[in-house]
């Protein structure tokens, strides 16, 4: 028999055959690499999660004429096109015209529902989204004041000559106009300037005012760092004519300072479980090695080296502290699914690269915390075996 | 050339002296009994021999070496290839079988060998309880590991310290009949001992009384 065999049968044997003893470190490992793994888990997912969240407040980029000159359809996908397809959320461009409804002057937006679905998120809306032609979005302040409610219609008027005013009524007949009927299919709450306008697909506010491929602006929701959409508004502004890029600095801002903070509070965690694991583990494998003087006296007599017993201890530590990891990163994922599930509402990937790393990590906490007992086991007098009590 | 000469041997704790200037020699393939009350430096002298101690003062020459002057790491070295150690608490390694037992010694000594552990415990009549755990075996029977576990490497000189201690009657005599074949087969035996049944079976006694040899005893009627 190989001297390797019989050293894995003396540490397996030794962790099977004394259970009571060895359950209690196995369980601080255990219990330690699941918070770990957990918190690991966490840490690299809640910039993902936190991201998803913050992107309900909004978008985080917008591009405006930078010239005189509105956005043209090609800008805008040209500018589109510079950012990661994986990274762009949804776009939402604008277009802003002056209107009356009867005889008011307001303010009607045309934009892609879908994609003001997607950048503004936090739209709160008493109805249906539009969802084809012919259908309008009221703002709540609007709908007030003209007594909109879903499902009623409301006429748009649109002045071709130039700018509409309430001023000078009796001169209606003369004018040049074009009216469009709409069906209201919802009022739109948000809390903002939104509530004053009337949001219509760009296809109608095109048949309403004749003229085509001109946006005031476009809302962006981009899924990167605040380095990348840097980067990005930089190279945008630069690359396409006529149109700038900027961040919409308040929220990617604040949505960072979470993040950083909530990263530091699971890093200092981290840090205290550890240290608590390697306490526990230190005092269990400490009175393990008190509780076995008498063996190791005995192996000492046997003609046992320091180095074989600190071989054989830190085997049997080592491997524990692999059985551990390896239960700590299978429950560790379970914990972080959990916490995932419950404060973020969503799912975590399973990484299968975080068992490895866990059983590694947790083997080398367990190396560090057995290197004092181990070392005064080696200071067992060998003596002491004949001493018979 | 003897094989152990021990030569004003003193081991001081303090105000007590555990051993006092012993001077002894054994010869090789010698039987030797060691008497003496309790706490007359027995298990000291033990301890010295075995490599498992140091004298405060003297030397002891094992095999032509002084184990006195010698590092920790040479005693264990020693200690390995030439002493056997049979204890008065067996101290098997509890999750250990009785095979496995015997098989730490070859571990630490060279290489385990399964087979000649087998061979040990049918020597000593164990063949059959090899895979048991010694929770599982009655005094004489761990006792009987113990001194398997004490001969698998060949060892120059076999030390027991009242391997008798804790055994009946009847397994008492079972170990005596291990030791004579010992010595048949021309294995040093150094035994402390309470128990005169035990000591009468040696060649010689010697008596420590508070840590001075004080008498020694030839058996004229000892049979080889
Ligand atoms: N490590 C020690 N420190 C102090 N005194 C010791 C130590 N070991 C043994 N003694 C003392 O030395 C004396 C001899 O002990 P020991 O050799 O064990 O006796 P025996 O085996 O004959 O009963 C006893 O009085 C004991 O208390
Ligand atoms: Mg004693």
């Amino acid at each position: 028999m190989k001297r390797q065999t019989m050293f894995l049968k003396m540490i397996t044997a030794s962790l099977l055959r004394r259970r009571s003893r060895m359950l209690v470190a196995l369980l601080a490992i255990a219990v330690g690499a699941t918070i770990l793994s957990g918190l690991v888990t966490i840490y690299y997912d809640v910039p993902r999660q936190m991201g998803e969240q913050f992107r309900n407040y909004g978008a985080n980029m917008i591009f405006t004429p930078s010239g005189s000159d509105k956005l043209s359809t090609d800008a805008i996908n040209k500018a589109k096109g510079l950012i990661d397809s994986n990274e762009l959320v949804g776009t939402a461009p604008y277009r802003y015209e002056n209107i009356t409804v009867y005889e008011r002057p307001l303010m009607a937006a045309a934009t892609d529902f879908e994609g003001a679905e997607k950048t503004c998120p936090y739209w709160r809306i008493d109805g249906e989204w539009p969802s084809k032609n012919g259908e309008a979005l009221v703002g709540k302040e609007t709908a007030e004041t003209l007594d909109l409610r879903a499902g009623d219609t409301v006429t748009l008027v649109y002045d071709l000559e130039g700018q509409t005013t309430a001023a000078k009524p009796s001169e209606k007949a003369e004018r040049n106009q074009n009216s469009l009927e709409f069906k209201v299919t919802g009022i739109l709450d948000t809390g903002g300037n939104e509530e004053k306008y009337i949001f219509v697909s760009i296809a109608d506010m095109e048949s309403l005012t004749g003229k085509s491929d001109i946006f005031d602006m476009t809302e962006l929701s981009v899924s990167a760092s605040q380095e990348r959409l840097s980067d990005y508004a930089e190279k945008i502004s630069s690359e396409v004519d006529g149109l700038s890029a900027r961040l919409v600095k308040r929220v990617t801002q604040s949505e960072n300072t979470v993040l950083s903070k909530l990263q530091a509070l699971v890093l200092l965690v981290t840090i205290i479980v550890l240290l608590l694991t390697m306490i526990c583990v230190a005092t269990t494998m400490m009175a393990v090695v008190t509780e076995r003087r008498k063996e190791v006296g005995l192996r000492k007599a046997l003609g046992a080296s320091n180095r074989s017993i600190i071989f054989e201890f830190m085997g049997e530590g080592l491997l524990l502290g692999a059985i551990g990891g390896l239960l700590g990163s299978i429950f560790g994922f379970i914990f972080a699914q959990a916490v995932s599930i419950n404060v973020f509402n969503s799912s975590i990937q399973f990484h299968w690269i975080l068992i490895p790393i866990t059983i590694l990590v947790s083997v080398l906490v367990t190396g560090i915390s057995c290197v004092l007992p181990v070392r005064s086991a080696t200071d067992v007098d060998p003596a002491l075996v004949l001493k018979g009590e | 050339m003897s094989l152990l000469k021990i030569k004003n041997v003193s081991k001081i704790y303090g105000p007590l002296k555990a051993l006092d200037g012993v001077n002894l020699t054994v010869e090789n393939g010698e039987w030797l009994a060691i008497m003496g009350p309790s706490g007359s430096g027995k298990s000291t002298m033990m301890n010295i021999i075995g490599c498992m101690d140091k004298p405060s003062l003297g030397e002891v020459i094992l095999d032509g070496v002084d184990i006195a002057k010698e590092s920790d790491k040479k005693l264990t070295e020693i200690r390995r290839d030439k002493i056997g150690l049979i204890f008065q608490q067996f101290h098997l390694i509890n999750y250990l079988t009785a095979v496995e037992n015997v098989m730490v010694s070859q571990y630490y000594h060279s290489m385990p060998d399964e087979k000649e552990a087998m061979e040990a415990l049918e020597r000593v009549g164990l063949a059959d309880r090899a895979k048991h755990l010694p929770s599982q075996l009655s005094g004489g029977e761990q006792q009987r590991v113990c001194i398997a576990r004490a001969l698998i490497n060949h060892p120059e000189i076999v030390l027991a310290d009242e391997p008798t201690g804790n055994l009946d009657e009847a397994n008492e005599n079972i170990v005596i009949d291990i030791f004579k074949q010992l010595h048949r087969q021309g294995t040093t035996l150094i035994v402390v001992t309470h128990d005169p049944e035990v000591a009468e079976v040696a060649q010689r006694t010697v008596v420590l009384e508070h840590g001075r040899l004080v008498k020694e005893i030839i058996n004229e009627n000892f049979e080889e």
